[in-house]
């Protein structure tokens, strides 16, 4: 041991030294810490403590022609959980189904968005009912985690009868979620899944706000409103060309027991007045998640309630589309409409060893282009079919737009089923080269064989016949009408093809749809169906009035038997929206 | 009755008990949380203890030194005993359950024995150390003192109690080095711990065996101790690796998280990144007392104990710190004073290990906080919350107190 005071003193001053240079140390070290990176810290402590709750944004109104509500938002309740893992997400969703039943696709669900995002809020329910708010808001403490707040939930006051135009609006799924376009979605939140919902997806999706709530360690909700909340921000409204009077009227036309689809346009501008597809369903139904009964019973119904007859669904057009042979004819030089064909109408017209018969077995006798066409005799169709020719016939066709799609702004259409040119080659590939002959010409030229139109596709159609050559693009947001011509016809012709339409209902096929006061153009068709022989669908494409064509109306009645009961449909729309339309007036003016 | 006046020291109780003050301050605020816990009482707790370490402190004083060194061995055993037994029938708590550092009877904690078995420990050390004549020249003339802490160094250890293991071996060296022990000796006697630390690295490694050869062929040990010195330094460098592999991935991760502090974010780092977070966020003058949003959320982890010095930078920010730390370095001071103005050696060398073990657990617990050292479970003192701890700090107050009053006052030119 040495222990002499000189020693020790120097040992102490060395301890002493120690001392102070390790609490320099510790302190040098926490004035870097505290003072030089303190704003780092400070952020870091800030995003501990603060949680960003989404708030959802309304989606926008949407209005038709005159102003009136297709789409709106009510308020709603959504309910989440920042849930610290999967246990006690399924924990508290059991600890829910003591107060209300959960279902387990509604657990799965929840699962699933938590999976997919973890630091968001998990939706548990995107559509609480108001009673499994308000038992929740009375156990709030036993639920830690768990945010209610007001969410904007869609509501589509006419129901059905709109379910064809616009859509419904869902959760965006995993699958959507996984694309680049749905790159700046969040699980659980609402997207437009058909009709104008997803159409327009991009216009009617809001802004999200934040509200910043204040958690513990354990994600427990200690302080809401933390700091200021940024507002979500509605978009602005949009505004259609339906007429939602008009297309309420057509809903109620076809009420439960038709199945078929009705577009009306107005011919100048493409204008979508009201389009409609039977069997509906109700979109409302669709919100904040479908009923599993509900989604089952329609994807069972065998009439297809979700299938979009008017814009998907494909049909022969038959007869209705013998204005395109017309034309083709007329604008080739073949054929006036005062011309007879070499061989009258006796009900058949005999190919090769193969009789082709016409719709009236009595028959229509010699007639010109005009009274075939008022009479919609078969025979003639045939004669002059074979005078274009095959390549002509196909060609001319696909000018007036069979085999491509109208483009209306809405989503998944389809394209029309027409051969394509050349025709050998068509036909070749789908029969064989020795499965056909030239007596396809025959059925084409009637509207039947390989054609099959959309409702849509033939309401286009039609609004070049009613104008001027010029076929309207069908609009259903307002925007700028976009005219193509698809064929060329001097005044005249043009004018005779008119009178012709105009005698279809004046005392042709149509008669018995004549409209006191207005002169209604137009065609039946009826349509061999491939699935039932004894279940034509019915068509009627027309306009009115005849003079200065305001509305196109395309009907399609499957199952409908004979094109004057569509004609009877078309014509009562006709009227309905032109005796509103006289009556609106005044009001518009005064 | 026998009575006796003594001159007390009063700076160094006045000093502790503003430590003591502040701590138990801070003991409040760590219970003040948003989401209320039974935590929010334990201050009183505190208080409590603090009480009865002052009156355990007010007997020591009066007692003698005299006393505590004939009393030395007896504590030393009665110490090491409770320590072996411990093993048997000890329990762990909180975030330590599955040690034994805890004496409980019928389910009731009692408190934990190490933290008597330090002020055991130094007061035996300063016995053997203060019988010999001379400071040890040789390694191997250290084995008396050696053995004496590694009896309870290694039962400790087996709790396991890391902290508190760090704690007997910065009290061993820094006795050493009071008893006159020469720096080289001390490095030849620590450099298989440095060599096994050092490891980790082999470039490092190297560098530092080579400094090693130079100071043994500058001091000459005898040749026994060269081959010892060398062999157990390589056995350190090439052993450590395969000691880490052995180790547990939670042992792995606190020594990676200490080197790394990003390497596991969400996991064992997460308790450094939510100190740095706490102590970083409180800027120069804090959040405010009790406003703590780390700690009120309970970020922070082990916020009464080991984490309490977080809660004071968070709220009273870096003058807080520098108020505390100050504190504690004219407490420490202090101590070096009285153990360089004491009597006899055994008094100097039982004041200086007392200083050394709190400087240890000061550095040690304050220094992990901010990453500057692994984290180990060791409290701090005058402020973690813990009964048996209290009790320790306000015990080895009361020995310094007697031995201050008992000084000559030698050291009178040290510069305080």
């Amino acid at each position: 041991m040495s222990f002499h005071p000189n020693e020790v003193q120097a040992r102490a001053r060395i301890a002493s030294g120690l001392v102070f240079g390790g609490l320099l140390l510790l302190l040098g070290t926490f004035f870097r810490t505290q003072v030089l990176q303190n704003a780092r810290y400070v952020l870091a402590s800030e995003e501990n403590r603060l949680r960003e709750i989404p708030l959802p944004a309304p989606r926008g109104i949407i209005y038709d022609r005159t102003g009136k509500v297709i789409a709106e938002n009510l308020p709603g309740y959504s309910i989440s959980l920042l849930a610290r893992n999967e246990d006690s997400l399924r924990t508290t969703m059991r600890r829910i189904g003591e107060l209300a039943p959960v279902t387990p696709e509604q657990e799965g669900a929840a699962v699933r968005r938590y999976r997919r995002d973890r630091t968001r809020p998990t939706v548990l329910f995107g559509d609480a009912p108001f009673a499994l708010v308000s038992a929740l808001e009375e156990r709030r403490v036993e639920f830690p985690g768990l945010i209610i707040q007001s969410a904007p939930k869609r509501y589509y006051p006419d129901g059905p009868a709109v379910s064809a135009l616009v859509g419904y609006t869902g959760e965006v799924s995993d699958a959507e979620l996984g694309t680049e376009a749905f790159a700046d979605y969040k699980a659980g939140q609402q997207v437009g899944k058909d009709g104008i919902e997803k159409q327009y997806e991009a216009r009617l999706r809001g802004r999200e706000g934040v509200r910043f709530i204040e958690v513990d360690a354990r994600g427990r909700v200690v302080r809401e409103n933390a700091r200021e909340d940024l507002r979500p921000e509605a978009p602005a409204p949009l505004y259609t060309n339906i007429d939602l009077d008009l297309q309420r009227f057509v809903a109620g036309i076809f009420g439960d027991s038709l199945i078929g689809a009705v577009v009306a346009m107005e011919p100048l501008s493409g204008e979508v007045l009201a389009l409609h597809s039977a069997p509906t369903f109700d979109p409302n139904r669709f919100i904040g998640g479908i009923p599993f009964s509900y989604w089952q019973e329609l994807q069972d119904d065998p009439r297809r309630p979700l299938y979009n007859k008017a814009i998907k669904g494909t049909y022969p057009p038959g007869s209705v589309w013998k204005l395109q042979t017309a034309i083709i004819g007329m604008e080739l030089g073949l054929v006036s409409m005062d011309d007879y064909m070499e061989r009258p109408c006796t009900g058949y017209y005999q190919y090769g060893n193969r009789p082709f018969g016409c719709w009236e077995k009595k028959g229509h006798g010699n007639e010109t282009l005009a009274e075939a066409i008022e009479h919609s005799c078969d025979v003639y169709f045939y004669q002059l079919g074979l005078k274009i020719g095959l390549n002509r016939l196909i060609a001319g066709g696909i000018r007036l737009g069979s085999r491509e799609r109208t483009g209306i702004d809405l989503p998944a259409e389809n394209r029309p089923l027409f051969p394509s040119d050349p025709p050998k080659k068509y036909y070749d590939e789908r029969f064989g080269p020795q499965g056909w002959s030239n007596a396809v010409t025959l059925n084409l030229s009637i509207g039947q064989g390989e054609n099959s139109q959309t409702v849509v596709s033939m309401a286009r159609f039609y609004t070049a016949l009613a104008t001027d050559g010029q076929a309207a693009r069908p609009e259903i947001v307002r925007g700028r009408a976009e005219r193509t011509r698809i064929f060329q016809l001097d005044a005249a012709q043009l004018k005779g093809l008119q009178d012709a339409l105009a005698n279809v209902v004046g005392r042709g096929t149509a008669a018995g749809s004549r409209l006191q006061g207005i002169a209604v153009a137009g065609k039946t068709g009826t349509a061999q169906n491939a699935q039932d022989a004894n279940a034509d669908h019915a068509w009627f494409v027309g306009y009115a009035p005849a003079e200065q064509p305001k509305i196109v109306v395309a009907v399609m009645l499957e199952f409908g038997l004979h094109g004057s009961r569509a004609a009877r449909i078309a014509t009562k729309i006709m009227e309905h929206y032109l005796k509103q339309k006289v009556v609106a007036m005044p009001l518009v003016d005064g | 009755m026998h009575t006796r006046r003594i001159p007390v020291d009063w700076p160094l109780p006045v000093l502790a008990f503003v430590l003591t003050a502040f701590g138990i301050a801070m003991v409040y605020s760590a219970g003040q949380t948003d989401v209320s816990t039974r935590m929010e009482l334990l201050w009183r707790t505190q208080t409590v203890w603090f009480l009865l370490g002052l009156a355990v402190a007010y007997v020591i004083t009066r007692t003698s030194v005299r006393l505590l060194e004939w009393g030395s061995v007896w504590i030393y055993l009665g110490a090491c005993v409770m320590l072996m037994l411990l093993l048997f029938v000890g329990t762990g708590a909180g975030t330590a359950a599955s040690t034994k550092s805890w004496l409980a009877i019928g389910g009731v904690r009692l408190g934990q024995p190490s933290e008597l078995a330090k002020i055991a420990v130094v007061l035996m050390l300063a016995r053997v150390l203060s019988a010999q004549r001379t400071a040890p020249t040789s390694l191997f003339g250290l084995w008396r003192p050696t053995a004496i802490v590694a009896v309870p160094w290694l039962l400790i250890m087996a709790q396991p109690d890391l902290g508190t293991g760090i704690v007997f071996i910065g009290i061993y060296f820094a006795m050493l080095f009071w008893s006159g022990v020469s720096w080289p000796l001390l490095v030849m006697a620590a450099s298989p711990g440095i060599s096994l630390i050092l490891a980790i690295g082999a470039g490092v490694w190297g560098a530092w065996f080579f400094a090693l050869l130079a100071l043994l062929w500058w001091k000459r040990p005898s040749a026994l101790e060269n081959t010892v010195i060398v062999a157990s330094n390589v056995l350190m460098g090439v052993v450590a690796p395969v000691l880490w592999d052995k180790m547990n991935p939670y042992q792995q991760n606190r020594l990676l998280v200490f080197l790394d502090p990003s390497a596991d974010p969400r996991g064992s780092a997460y308790n450094l990144i939510q100190s740095q977070v706490a102590i970083g966020s409180g800027g120069f003058f804090g959040k405010g007392f009790t406003a703590g949003s780390q700690k009120r959320l309970a970020f922070l982890p082990a916020q009464h104990t080991d984490f309490i010095f977080p809660v004071l930078g968070e709220e009273l920010g870096f003058l807080g710190v520098t108020l505390a730390l100050g504190l504690f370095t004219v407490l420490l001071l202090r101590t070096v004073r009285i153990a360089a103005r004491s009597s006899t050696p055994f008094a100097s060398l039982v004041a200086f290990g007392l200083t050394a073990a709190w400087f240890t657990h000061i550095v040690v617990n304050v220094g992990m906080t901010i990453g500057l050292m692994p984290i180990t479970g060791i409290p701090l003192p005058f402020f973690s919350y813990g009964g048996s701890f209290m009790l320790a700090c306000w015990m080895s107050v009361g020995i310094l107190v007697l031995i201050s009053a008992e000084g000559r006052g030698k050291a009178d030119g040290l510069v305080i």
